[in-house]
C-alpha cells in the first residue's frame, strides 16, 4: 500500500481530506504511483503532469523520505519506506509566493 | 419575478452573486475553487443553471468546471486542449519564432442554442470547442492555420484569443478576437477564417494598417444587429457597421481612447459603454477618477457616468471580460475591478453601487438574467 499526500488545492479538487492509499501491483516508481493515482481521480489528469508529455509540472515537486525526488527519472524506483507505506508519497506546490 | 445572476471570476476564486429583480439586495456565495485563478465563466443562454467555468493556476494547469444548478455545485470536465497537429510557431515578444504553447482558457462561450456546446478562446491564440458538455474538447484548426498565425505575437498578458461572438441570425458566422492578431471572422462554423481589420490603425507594429498584428483589446454586438461591432482596441474605441469588413474610429470626445472592457446596452443597439484607461503604461482611470463612459448614439459622442463611482483617488483598472449587461426593463450594467470591487447599475449607469466591494482582483464578470 502506498501512501500519497496531495497539496491542499488538489485535495480539495478531488474531495480528499487526508491521505490516499493506493494499491500497485509491480514496480513503485513515480510513473506507477501517479499512474494509480490519475485513474482512481481522473481530475487530476493534466494538473501534476502534463497530459501529453507526462513530464512534471514545472511548479509541482516530489518529495519523499526527506528527499526532493522531483528529478529523478520517472520510472526509477521509489525508495523502500515509500513502497511499504512506511513513509508517504509528496506531492507539493512548490513554494513561489501567489 | 425575474432575478438577476452575476457571475465574477477572480484571481483567487469565482463568485456568483444573486438578487431579485430590484437588484438592491445580494446574495454572494463563493469563493468557489478558492486560490484558483478563474479567468471566466459563464452561462449557457438555452440553460441558465448550465455554467462553464475556466479555473487554472500555473501550479496545476488548466480544469475546466461545469455546474448544472446554477452554480451551486460543480464538477470537473475534460481539460485536454491538444492542438490539431503541429501546431508551429508564431512570433514572440522580440520577433523570434515561438512554439505554439498551450497555457489557459481565457474566454468560454456556451452556444446559443445547445447546452452542450462552448467554444474556449485560449493562450497561445486557439479556437476549441465541445459538443458533450466539456468533457472533451477539439481545436478548431482553420484559425491558427491562418496563413498569418507565424506572424502573430502576444500582448503583454499572453497571445490569447479573448473574444468570441456568436451571431444569432447566421448559426456559420463566429467573431473571434486576438490580442495581438486582431479580429477574425468565419461564415462556415469554425471551418475557415478570415482577418477582418481593414480600417484598424495601431501605430505599435511596423504597418500601422497590416491585415493583422492589432492588440484588439474586446468586441461587442447587440443581438438584434449582429452586422454592427464595437471595439476597444489597445488605444481607439472603433466601429464597424458591416460585420467587420470595414472599422471606423469612434472615439470622439473621450479623455483617453485607451481601455479595455466595452459593452452595448440591452435594449438599445446604439448605447454602448467603455471605462476609460489612462494609458498602455498606467493601467488606471485618468485623474484617478472612476468614469464609465456612455454613448447613446453608436460611438462619437460620450458622456461620463460617475454618481456612486470613485471620483478621487482611485487606481483600479477594468479588464476586458470584466463588463456586462442585464437584460431587464431598466438595462442593469456591470462592471468588476483590480480592486474587487463590483460595481452595477440599475439604470443604464445613471447610479452605481458597488454590490461587492473587497474581492480579489477581479477579470471576468458575466450576467444572467433568470426568469
Amino acid at each position: 500500500m502506498i501512501r500519497v499526500v496531495l497539496p491542499a488545492h488538489l485535495r480539495k479538487l478531488v474531495r480528499v481530506d487526508g491521505e490516499i492509499e493506493l494499491d500497485l501491483e509491480g514496480p513503485v516508481t513515480q510513473r506507477s504511483v501517479l499512474d494509480a493515482l490519475e485513474d482512481r481521480y481522473p481530475m487530476l489528469r493534466g494538473t501534476i503532469r502534463d497530459r501529453v508529455t507526462l513530464r512534471r509540472r514545472a511548479f509541482v515537486r516530489f518529495f519523499a523520505c526527506a528527499e526532493d525526488l522531483s528529478h529523478e527519472p520517472p520510472d526509477a524506483l521509489l525508495p523502500g519506506a515509500i513502497a511499504s507505506g512506511v513513509e508517504p508519497f509528496l506531492i507539493v506546490g512548490a513554494m513561489s509566493g501567489g | 419575478m425575474s432575478r438577476v445572476r452575476v457571475l465574477v471570476g477572480t484571481r483567487k476564486g469565482a463568485f456568483v452573486l444573486e438578487s431579485d429583480a430590484r437588484r438592491e439586495r445580494w446574495e454572494i456565495s463563493g469563493p468557489h475553487f478558492a486560490g484558483w485563478e478563474i479567468y471566466h465563466l459563464k452561462g449557457s443562454p438555452a440553460d441558465p443553471n448550465r455554467l462553464y467555468a475556466s479555473q487554472s493556476t500555473s501550479w496545476f494547469g488548466q480544469l475546466i468546471q461545469r455546474s448544472d444548478d446554477g452554480g451551486r455545485t460543480w464538477e470537473p470536465v475534460g481539460n485536454q486542449f491538444a492542438y490539431e497537429g503541429v501546431p508551429g510557431t508564431h512570433q514572440w515578444y522580440d520577433g523570434t519564432p515561438h512554439a505554439w504553447e498551450f497555457a489557459r482558457v481565457w474566454h468560454l462561450e456556451p452556444s446559443l442554442d445547445d447546452p452542450d456546446t462552448v467554444y474556449a478562446g485560449v493562450e497561445d491564440a486557439a479556437l476549441f470547442r465541445t459538443s458533450d458538455g466539456g468533457k472533451t474538447w477539439q481545436e478548431l484548426p482553420g484559425l491558427r492555420e491562418h496563413g498569418s498565425g507565424p506572424r502573430w505575437q502576444p500582448g503583454a498578458g499572453g497571445m490569447c484569443l479573448h473574444t468570441i461572438l456568436l451571431d444569432p441570425s447566421n448559426p456559420g458566422r463566429i467573431f473571434i478576437a486576438i490580442s495581438a492578431a486582431g479580429v477574425f471572422r468565419s461564415d462556415d462554423s469554425g471551418k475557415t477564417w478570415r482577418p477582418i481589420n481593414r480600417g484598424l490603425k495601431s501605430e505599435g507594429i511596423p504597418d500601422p494598417t497590416a491585415e493583422v498584428g492589432h492588440c484588439v483589446h474586446r468586441i461587442a454586438m447587440h443581438r438584434s444587429r449582429p452586422g454592427v461591432l464595437f471595439m476597444q482596441k489597445h488605444w481607439d474605441v472603433m466601429r464597424s457597421d458591416d460585420a467587420g469588413e470595414s472599422w471606423q474610429e469612434v472615439s470622439g470626445n473621450l479623455p483617453t481612447d485607451f481601455g479595455f472592457a466595452i459593452e452595448v446596452h440591452a435594449h438599445e443597439p446604439e448605447t454602448i459603454y467603455v471605462v476609460p484607461i489612462k494609458s498602455d503604461s498606467e493601467h488606471f482611470p485618468p485623474e484617478g477618477k472612476l468614469r464609465v463612459y456612455r454613448s447613446r448614439s453608436g460611438g462619437n459622442e460620450w458622456e461620463p457616468l460617475t454618481r456612486g463611482l470613485p471620483q478621487r483617488d482611485c487606481y483600479v483598472n477594468v479588464l476586458r471580460d470584466a463588463m456586462a449587461v442585464d437584460a431587464l426593463d431598466s438595462c442593469g450594467v456591470y462592471f468588476g475591478t483590480t480592486g474587487g470591487q463590483v460595481y452595477a447599475s440599475a439604470d443604464a449607469g445613471e447610479n452605481w453601487t458597488a454590490i461587492v466591494r473587497d474581492l480579489p482582483a477581479v477579470l471576468s464578470v458575466e450576467v444572467q438574467t433568470l426568469s
